[in-house]
């Protein structure tokens, strides 16, 4: 997470010359590169890297954003987008020797169209000022990060973002409908259509989650859902995490869709108590949060037959919300689960790895046990219906060693995903942080049809390079240094 | 099953020796859809079987030989179902040739499409080279999303190997309700319920009449039938009804001689063209009989904010799918390269230059 020290130092000589390239037909205010003016920029919502950009650019028409492209590109010139800076795996980190291209300024909903049940938007609107848009209408806008106040629909865009609901509404590659999008050169794609699919390859599929590799989106159009008419929430606990787990894929097993279902440890609950007054029992070595929405018909029958399961499954207490202030108050707890972090610990280290849902048990008794053997705290919140982890390693920056072995833990737990049938990342990207886990998680050549992919759009790799795919060198470095330290992890679990 | 891949992938990399086309083929229920088929046929159907599947996990890793007759009885068995109702469209349809022409059915406005449930994907690329892509969970977003590109690819960009879909529960109530309207008033209808927390799982409008499926809990169900009124269809009839939709075993379309499948916004006002319509998904796709010009058709569908396709007869030579703007052409051009770089697998099924 230390890449500071690597950072390459702006090259003056280099920086006039976009500068003034840029100029040509930029606003003065458009156009930053005083190093007062540019460190806002130096990172995202994973601070652990910085780089201070050589030339910080916010635009706010697809002209000019065109216009940056091509000039970029004639320059060989790197072009980072950056939405709303929350990302969580450095993926919007700025190149030292180019240009940060801001999306901020694109702010405005462009359309929404009620009867079809759609919003046109430019990139930089925020997530939930979608929702709030549309909420007039009776409409809202599904996938729902828990940083949806902050991320823009670029960045959800860009990072195929999910959130509580998705196990039942879907991520957001579910629920969009159309982009228009400036490659490299400055050529216009225009990506999907109105209708339900389009000609050609599902461009707007590989685009969705692409970490801003293939092109800069300038404009989304998204789904709108119906807002369902009530929903309740169930709080369940568990004296054992092993059968809060199988409580989950028995739920599912029942022929339940959840249209939320979360899980927090013991730890995590008794860091969040404080902070919000949620009412959870602190005893309970795991809780499960197991939302139902829908009329209020179905709703009361699906919310009998979830306790009914809840029960079975061994729960000490079930509770379910009265009132939407109560339901609420249970959903507080989880979407203050990282800031609690950040209270209860000087540092915090948040993972994202996805594993099979009969893993989960497994999973969670190995984390503890390498939380033993780094001697970090972990607190373990995720989004049990989807098997998506985030556990939130605890540390202190200024302990000597205590960002390196957090490093460590981290890998460790990507590596056990992996080992599990899982993948390094649900949700939050590979950015920076996790392109050494991309080395094992797919062979040379999957890296390689990778990177093909991004030459059939971007042939000099101008876009957010070094990031999201290794090159094989780096993989080949990364095994060597692997092998060198001879962590092989687990070698006793089972893999399938 | 080794085996069968080693002799997959030895054909590929000797036909990319020698520049001779491939005709993947799983079924062949396919064969009538999209450009000509051209080159040997590469009989993929032999590598069959369920690898993997725990309804818990809402997942399931099969073959792309396995039959899909074979795939939704085993999901049935476990109260589960593929979430995009897909046409078979034959006895022999395997998973392979659903994903690879990503057609759907009647649900897929209501649940997901083809690729919305494509986890993971195993294939041979045109070197011959056995690749991996997504996984077996529900989210992952390690490497671009080459896995959901093969759906709707028609074979072009490799040999599919093995598929990872999310599959979900089968709905405990089901019943289906018919009114009757014109077009203008069912677009309209339609696209109302849509806005309205109601559990919609199908529309179709023809020639008058509109048949609405609602599928869900007891309680939903029973509260939308409340709520929309209409005429409750008996429960054999209705399903009858939708397996003739979702076949194309219906008279409009076994009546049909040149076939036009329109995806546009489903509000789009009800076609000014000449020949039968039928209308599914909220007025999203329009199914058009009809022996008007191609060109008009297609700027039709366009004027809808979509695209057409040739879908059965009609004059294949002037193309089957909707023509790119240049920039995506060319793009899906270089992507098509850059896993078939002989140009091998299935040429001109999806467009005539590659
Ligand atoms: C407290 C907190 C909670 C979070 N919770 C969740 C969660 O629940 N679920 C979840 O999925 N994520 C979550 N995230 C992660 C993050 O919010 C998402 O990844 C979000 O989508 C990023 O949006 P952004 O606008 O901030 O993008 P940025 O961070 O600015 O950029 C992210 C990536 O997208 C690219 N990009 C941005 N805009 C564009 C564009 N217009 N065109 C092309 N590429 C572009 C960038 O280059 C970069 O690679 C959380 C983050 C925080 C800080």
């Amino acid at each position: 997470m230390n890449s500071v020290a690597d950072s390459p130092q702006i090259d003056f000589t280099r920086q006039r010359k976009v500068v003034d390239a840029l100029a040509a037909f930029l606003p003065e205010h458009a156009l930053l590169y005083a190093r007062e003016d540019v460190q806002p920029y130096e990172c995202d919502g994973l601070s652990a890297y910085r780089q201070m950009p050589m030339v910080v650019v916010l635009p706010d028409t697809e002209a000019q954003v065109q216009r940056i492209l091509q000039t970029c590109h004639a320059l060989r010139v790197p072009v980072v987008a950056r939405g709303a800076g929350t990302g969580l795996s450095g993926g919007a980190l700025p190149p030292g020797d180019g240009v940060l291209l801001s999306l901020a300024r694109f702010m405005r909903i462009l359309d929404i169209d009620a009867a079809a049940r759609s919003a046109r938007l430019q990139p930089g609107v925020r997530n939930l000022a979608i929702s709030e848009a549309a909420s007039p209408y009776g409409l809202y806008y599904a996938p729902d990060p828990s940083s949806q106040i902050a991320c823009s629909i670029g960045g959800n865009v860009a990072e195929n973002s999910g959130g509580m609901h998705c196990l039942k509404y879907g991520l957001t590659v579910h629920n969009i409908l159309k982009l228009r999008a400036y490659t490299i050169d400055g050529d216009l794609l225009e990506i999907g259509g109105d209708g339900l699919d389009s000609a050609g390859y599902d461009l707007l599929a590989l685009m969705t989650g692409s970490e801003g590799l293939l092109a800069v989106i300038t404009e989304v159009t998204v789904k709108l859902l119906p807002i369902p008419e009530r929903a309740q929430c169930i709080l369940a606990a568990f004296d054992d995490v092993g059968k809060a787990g199988q409580a989950v894929a028995n739920i599912i097993a029942a022929g339940i869709i959840p249209a939320g279902l979360e899980m927090m440890d013991k730890i995590t609950t008794g860091a969040v108590e404080p902070f919000v007054n949620a009412g959870y029992p602190l005893d309970a070595e795991a809780i499960l949060l197991c939302e139902s929405d829908g009329n209020d018909a179905e709703v009361a029958e699906e919310i009998e037959r979830m306790k009914a399961v809840m029960r079975a499954s061994g729960a000490t207490e079930v509770r379910v919300s009265s009132s939407e202030a109560e339901r609420y108050r249970f959903w507080a707890g989880r979407k203050a689960a990282f800031p609690a972090a950040g209270r209860v610990s000087p540092d915090y280290y948040c993972m994202d790895g996805t594993i099979p849902k009969r893993a989960l048990p497994r999973v969670l008794k190995a984390i503890t046990e390498l939380s033993v053997k780094y001697g970090l705290r972990c607190m373990n919140v995720f989004h049990a219906g989807d098997g998506n982890l985030h556990p939130l390693i605890l540390y202190d920056a200024n302990q000597p060693g205590e960002l390196q072995r957090t490093e460590q833990f981290g890998a460790e737990i990507l590596k056990l995903s992996i080992d599990v049938g899982g993948t390094i990342t649900g949700e939050h990207g590979v950015g920076v942080e996790k392109i050494d886990a991309m080395c094992m998680q797919f062979k040379p050549l999957e890296l390689a049809t990778f990177h093909a992919v991004k030459a059939a759009f971007d042939e000099h790799a101008l876009l957010n390079p070094g990031k999201a795919v290794p090159t094989l060198h780096r993989c080949a470095e990364f095994g060597r240094m692997h092998v060198h330290a001879g962590q092989q992890k687990f070698p006793d679990l089972p893999r399938f | 099953m080794h085996e069968i891949i080693e002799q997959l992938a030895s054909t590929i990399r000797e036909a990319a020796a020698q520049h001779t086309p491939l005709c993947i083929r799983g079924g062949g229920s396919k064969d009538f859809y999209g450009g000509p088929l051209r080159g040997e046929t590469l009989g993929v159907s032999a590598y069959h079987g369920i690898i993997d599947y725990e309804p818990s996990e809402l997942v399931m890793t099969a073959r792309a030989g396995t039959s899909l007759v074979e795939i939704e009885n085993t999901l049935r068995y476990k109260g589960q179902m593929l979430a995009f109702e897909p046409p078979h469209f034959g006895l022999h349809s395997t998973l392979g040739g659903c994903i690879a022409t990503g057609l759907a059915g009647p649900r897929r406005a209501y649940t997901a499409s083809v690729r919305d449930t494509v986890l993971g994907a195993r294939l041979l690329d045109g070197k011959g080279d056995d690749l991996r892509f997504g996984g077996q969970v529900m989210k992952n977003v390690a490497g671009f999303d080459v896995s959901r590109l093969l759906a709707g690819s028609m074979g072009t960009l490799g040999v599919i190997l093995e598929l990872s879909l999310k599959v979900l529960p089968l709905p405990v109530a089901e019943a289906t309700l018919r009114f009757e309207h014109a077009a203008a008033g069912a677009i309209a209808l339609m696209n109302e319920w849509a806005g309205q927390p109601l559990p919609l799982s199908a529309t179709a409008w023809h020639d008058g009449k509109l048949q609405v499926r609602l599928s869900g809990a007891a309680a939903a169900v029973s509260a939308a039938i409340k709520q929309l009124g209409g005429e409750r269809v008996d429960d054999n009839a209705a399903q009858r009804y939708w397996q003739d939709i979702r076949e194309q075993s219906a008279l409009f379309f076994t009546s049909a001689k040149t076939l036009w499948r329109l995806s546009v916004k489903s509000t789009t006002p009800p076609l000014n063209l000449p020949g039968a319509q039928l209308l599914e998904w909220n007025g999203a796709l329009r199914w058009l009989a009809t022996d008007a010009d191609a060109a008009a058709v297609r700027a039709a569908a366009q004027s809808g904010g979509g695209h057409a396709t040739l879908f059965r007869g009609g004059d294949k030579a002037l193309g089957v799918f909707h023509a790119l703007p240049p920039a995506l052409h060319a793009i899906e051009h270089k992507l098509k390269r850059a896993f078939d770089p002989a140009g091998i697998f299935n040429p001109g099924r999806l467009y005539p230059d590659f």
